[in-house]
């Protein structure tokens, strides 16, 4: 399937959707005081949006009441520049679910609703669009626009609390990082192009597959458009932005990024690496081009990644530093996924995303619900937490964070657990050892927040935290499926089985 | 009837369902209905040791369903002989332990909903036979026993409670990969322990690193992890610790169930799945470590002046029986370790139910702050001899049989250990009749004159255990028939590998 431009539309109407709203947002919010219905507003484009990828069938028969893409089928449109298949739309409801929860996280939080501007609603659906297209792109050109559009909305809802410095300061550095690694990555882009005269990833493809282009070369091409994507994704070394950023912008911006950003900075990659500059192999195995060995050099920052997030992590007295530090690590966990060079692994990455989308920004969430009462992000602030009036979210945060650690019953030991067993299934020992290493001293700073929660009692200065009923819907939201799905996970998993298949012309 | 072992399991996470939907002041109501709900366990548990087969050595009681079908996980449990001994102790002890958790008074609704969880994750240790099952439920067993711990220990128990999770998850990680080598190594790949343990003569042993096979490597990765559990030296040093910290319901749970996790991890999968290296390495790692724990612990707690850290440090002692016991594969050996483990449970037990009433009367447990209890408390001093005399091994109480079974089956093989074994009983009678004269006999303390006797309830948990090891001394072989088919099959499965392999060179 390879559609012009008009026969596209049909399977773009998420993006269209959204895009539309946003304009929409942009166009009234001057004319409009109640911008809590702006935000309304884009709720319910996320939900659509969603609905619009995932699709609406009468239970019990074929009959669509909205056509779903899964399965749908699969091809270039827009003239070969977005590639439609399951890998994206696994990656699209993603992103939808997390622009959905960060919506609503920001109709719930006082920090963004005290600043009071519509155009905030608008961004987020942008960046959302942003991050569709960076799962989709078919092309280096396409890849980069995605990826700077996401970032220049970031951009923009970071420094968002117009009156706190930090705010600025971290928008500033966002911007400064960002601005440096696409400006590498897209030098090293060019070498690309340079060498297979293409930048539609299958001409890529063929034409280094062909032996166009010396190992050396290439190697150095892929190493600076890691840069960017590794900027995206907060590996190391491309990771220090995160911890500033994280801890200044607002809260539901922070979870964002943390999940949505990431993600699509892992699609991305994910799209490149694989169909775009590697072979694939019977078995659902692949091979990498010829000398060169970008799989061991992502194996060194995989395990650079989580070691120095968890380390960081574990001397940080901000919970939002700490969340930052910790998806720094978690990053890492999934490049696990990355290095092995088979379904399995990416299987396991998709899957690993969709339970740290549920525990990350269910724990930021907390992290808000608790700063909204008392104003306090710092873990001292959480001090018996239990104990006045907050059981319900700490006890939820308490499973969000145990969850991240990768303890059982929870959604994310399961996660883990595929991670390492696509580790184990193809030899990579050492790779195992320091990821469970790995695993011990995380569960240490999470189990200290969780200490400060309940083993420690209040000392009475710490204000009352109350959980209203708008924040507890998408806590109990997050906080179910995190339950459920340690104990009971196929679904899920068969379909992150069938989304880790890429269209491949 | 089926499905004896899986309501045996669930029913206490339905107690615990039910004890979270109650008000959170209804202390007494909690109480209730967290007997009710250990009380059937007990019940059924009284049954199964009715109609055991005896003479069958493999699994009875088995239950099987497809769990996660695409990865080939199943629900899936049953008990051989060496499992019902310890299911019957889990489910024995649980009710005992919720009598004697009635003075609880802080926050009563999480407390006994996580000792459900708890005695869930326990049983479920000793009745699984999916080795991805029975990785579930004894990580699920970290979580309760952290917050036990932390939240209603004593004045260090946020040190005690870190340092117990993270040992026990550091142990567990390893388990972890020695788990998925074992699933990939199977074709079809599979975590049904059944069919492990069938293939163990294909898991390779020519050396791969330092003159180790994977065997081996597979071998000391599950070995460090159920070493810390039971505990062995140097993984010991949590135990104190937690023991110390630990509200003494929790203190029994752990000595008398989570300790024997440790050896009949061992036993299920070290010696059922790579019997090879169990040969190989049991004299060093089971035989002589055994014996150094024995005296070592020993040692320990003579020189302990806190009365629950002296009885935690002889636990440590009597697991050494264990371990040398089932490193002489002859049947009085193996017997007598599986013996020991269920004889210390009940033992120790009893042991840490009476320091937990003394502390309760007096707030404290130095030996040197009482005296002269026996003029006091005359009915609590006759109970608390039995249990001393019983932990020393004296002719006529349960613990007697099962040390003698040990050194009689190690004998055999290692005469020179045996001896050194035998002659820590005297260091045993040493630190227990000591302790016994300290604070029992001589003259009275004065503080103390008006201490009230032991009541109805303390006594209800007591007697139950009195009666087992009395019975037991007289008739160990209402606990050694149920072992003996299943112990005697395993050691032959070890022996006879280890006689093909040398037939092979």
């Amino acid at each position: 399937m390879d559609l012009g431009t008009y026969e596209s539309i049909a399977y773009a109407y998420p993006e269209l959707l959204l895009m539309g709203v946003a304009t929409l947002i942009f166009l009234v919010d001057p004319f409009v005081r109640a911008k809590d219905g702006l935000g309304s507003l884009a709720l319910f484009a996320c939900a659509l949006a969603l609905v619009a990828s995932i699709g609406l069938r009468v239970p019990g028969t074929d009959t669509w009441l909205v056509q779903g893409l899964f399965g749908w089928g699969e091809g270039w449109i827009f003239s070969r520049m977005v590639i439609v298949d399951d890998f994206a739309v696994f990656f699209k409801v993603i992103f939808c679910l997390a622009a959905f929860a960060t919506v609503w996280m920001s109709l719930g939080s006082d920090e963004v609703r005290r600043s009071s501007e519509g155009e905030y609603y608008g961004l987020l659906l942008a960046a959302t669009v942003g991050m569709f297209y960076m799962a989709s792109a078919a092309n280096l050109l396409m890849a980069y626009l995605g990826l700077e559009f996401v970032s220049l909305t970031s951009y923009v809802l970071t420094g968002y609390l117009r009156h706190n410095r930090r705010s600025g300061e971290a928008a500033l550095k966002y911007t400064i990082y960002g601005g440096v690694a696409s400006g590498t990555m897209i030098y090293g882009m060019s070498w690309l192009y340079g060498m297979t005269g293409s930048l539609d990833y299958m001409q890529i493809n063929a034409a280094l597959l062909a032996g166009r282009g010396e190992p050396l070369t290439i190697f150095i091409a892929l190493v600076l458009i890691l840069s960017g994507f590794g900027y995206k994704i907060a590996a190391v070394p491309f990771h220090m932005w995160a911890p500033d950023v994280y801890h200044g912008a607002p809260i539901p911006v922070a979870a964002f990024l943390s999940v949505g950003s990431k993600a699509a900075g892992f699609a991305v990659l994910m799209r490149l690496f694989y169909p775009g500059l590697s072979e694939a192999v019977e078995g659902g195995d692949w091979r990498f081009l010829a000398g060169v060995e970008w799989p061991q050099l992502m194996l060194v920052v995989c395990m650079a990644t989580m070691t120095l997030g968890n380390l960081a992590a574990l001397g940080q007295q901000n919970l939002k530093r700490l969340l930052a530090y910790s998806s720094i690590a978690h990053a890492g966990y999934t490049l696990m996924g990355f290095v092995v060079l088979n379904d399995e692994g990416l299987r396991a990455m998709l899957f690993y995303l969709v339970t740290y989308y549920l525990m990350n920004i269910g724990a930021f969430l907390v992290v808000m619900v608790v700063a909204n009462s008392t104003g306090r992000e710092d873990i001292e602030g959480f001090r018996g937490l239990a104990w006045r009036g907050g059981a319900v979210p700490a006890v939820a945060m308490a499973i969000f964070l145990f969850s991240l650690a990768g303890l059982p019953p929870l959604a994310g030991f399961i996660g883990k657990f595929y991670l390492f067993a696509a580790v184990v299934k193809e030899h990579f020992y050492l790779l195992a050892l320091v990821g469970l290493a790995n695993s011990v001293v995380a569960l240490y700073y999470y189990a200290r927040v969780v200490r400060t929660m309940f083993l420690d009692m209040p000392l009475g200065d710490e204000g009352v935290v109350v959980l209203d009923s708008h924040n507890a819907f998408l806590l109990y939201f997050l906080v179910l499926p995190t339950i459920v799905l340690g104990v009971y996970w196929a679904p899920v998993i068969d379909l992150a089985g069938r989304s880790a298949r890429f269209f491949l012309g | 009837m089926d499905h004896v072992l899986s309501w045996m399991v669930f029913l206490p996470v339905a107690g615990m369902a039910v004890i979270l939907c109650l008000p959170s002041r209804a202390h007494a109501l909690i109480k209730q209905t967290a007997l009710v709900f250990t009380l059937p366990p007990l019940l059924l548990g009284i049954n199964l040791f009715l109609a055991f087969d005896r003479e069958a050595e493999g699994f009875q009681y088995m239950v099987r369903a497809p769990w996660i079908a695409s990865y080939n996980i199943d629900y899936f449990v049953g008990v051989d002989g060496i499992s019902i001994s310890m299911v019957l102790l889990t489910v024995l002890l649980c009710p005992i332990c919720v009598l004697a958790s009635w003075g609880i008074d802080k926050g009563v609704k999480g407390y006994f909903a996580l000792f459900l969880l708890l005695d869930a994750g326990m049983t479920g240790v000793f009745v699984a036979l999916d080795f991805f099952l029975f990785y579930i439920f004894w990580e699920v067993m970290l979580l309760p026993m952290y917050f036990l711990i932390g939240v209603w220990g004593g004045p260090r128990r946020e040190y005690a409670a870190i340092k117990f999770f993270l040992y026990t998850l550091a142990g567990s990680v390893l388990m972890l990969i020695a788990m998925l080598y074992l699933y990939f190594s199977n074709e079809p790949h599979t975590f049904d322990m059944v069919r492990l343990m069938a293939q163990s003569a294909t898991y390779g042993t020519e050396p791969v690193i330092w003159g180790l096979g994977a065997q081996h490597l597979l071998w000391l990765a599950l070995f460090i992890g159920f070493a810390i559990k039971i505990p062995a030296f140097p993984f010991h040093t949590w135990l104190p610790d937690a023991h110390v910290e630990a509200p003494t319901a929790i203190s029994v749970i752990l000595a008398g169930v989570l300790l024997k996790m440790g050896t009949y991890g061992i036993l299920r999968i070290n010696y059922g799945m790579l019997p090879i290296a169990t040969a190989d390495f049991a004299f060093w790692l089971l035989a002589a470590l055994g014996t150094w724990n024995i005296i070592y612990g020993a040692l320990c707690a003579m020189a302990q002046t806190d009365l629950k850290k002296l009885v935690a440090y002889s636990s440590i002692s009597h697991m050494g029986y264990v371990m040398l016991g089932m490193a002489a594969f002859t049947p009085q050996g193996i017997n007598g370790a599986v013996l020991q483990m269920f004889n210390h449970g009940t033992v120790t037990a009893m042991l840490f139910l009476l320091v937990g009433v003394i502390y309760d009367r007096a707030h404290h447990r130095e030996i040197a702050g009482f005296g002269g209890l026996a003029g006091i408390m005359p009915v609590y001093t006759g109970i608390t001899a039995l249990a001393f005399f019983a932990a020393m091994g004296l002719p006529g109480l349960s613990a007697f049989i099962s040390e003698v079974l040990v050194l009689l089956g190690a004998w055999q093989k290692f005469p020179g250990l045996t001896i050194v074994a035998a002659s820590a009983v005297v260091l045993t009678a040493g630190y227990m009749l000591w302790t016994m004269q300290r604070v029992y006999l001589g003259p009275p303390n004065e503080k103390y004159v008006g201490l009230p006797e032991i009541n109805a309830r303390e006594m209800v948990t007591l007697a139950p255990l009195a009666v087992i090891v009395v019975v037991l001394g007289v008739y160990p072989h209402a606990v050694l028939d149920l072992i003996n088919a299943s112990l005697l099959k395993l050691n032959d499965t070890v022996l006879g590998a280890v006689a093909g392999a040398v037939a092979l060179r």
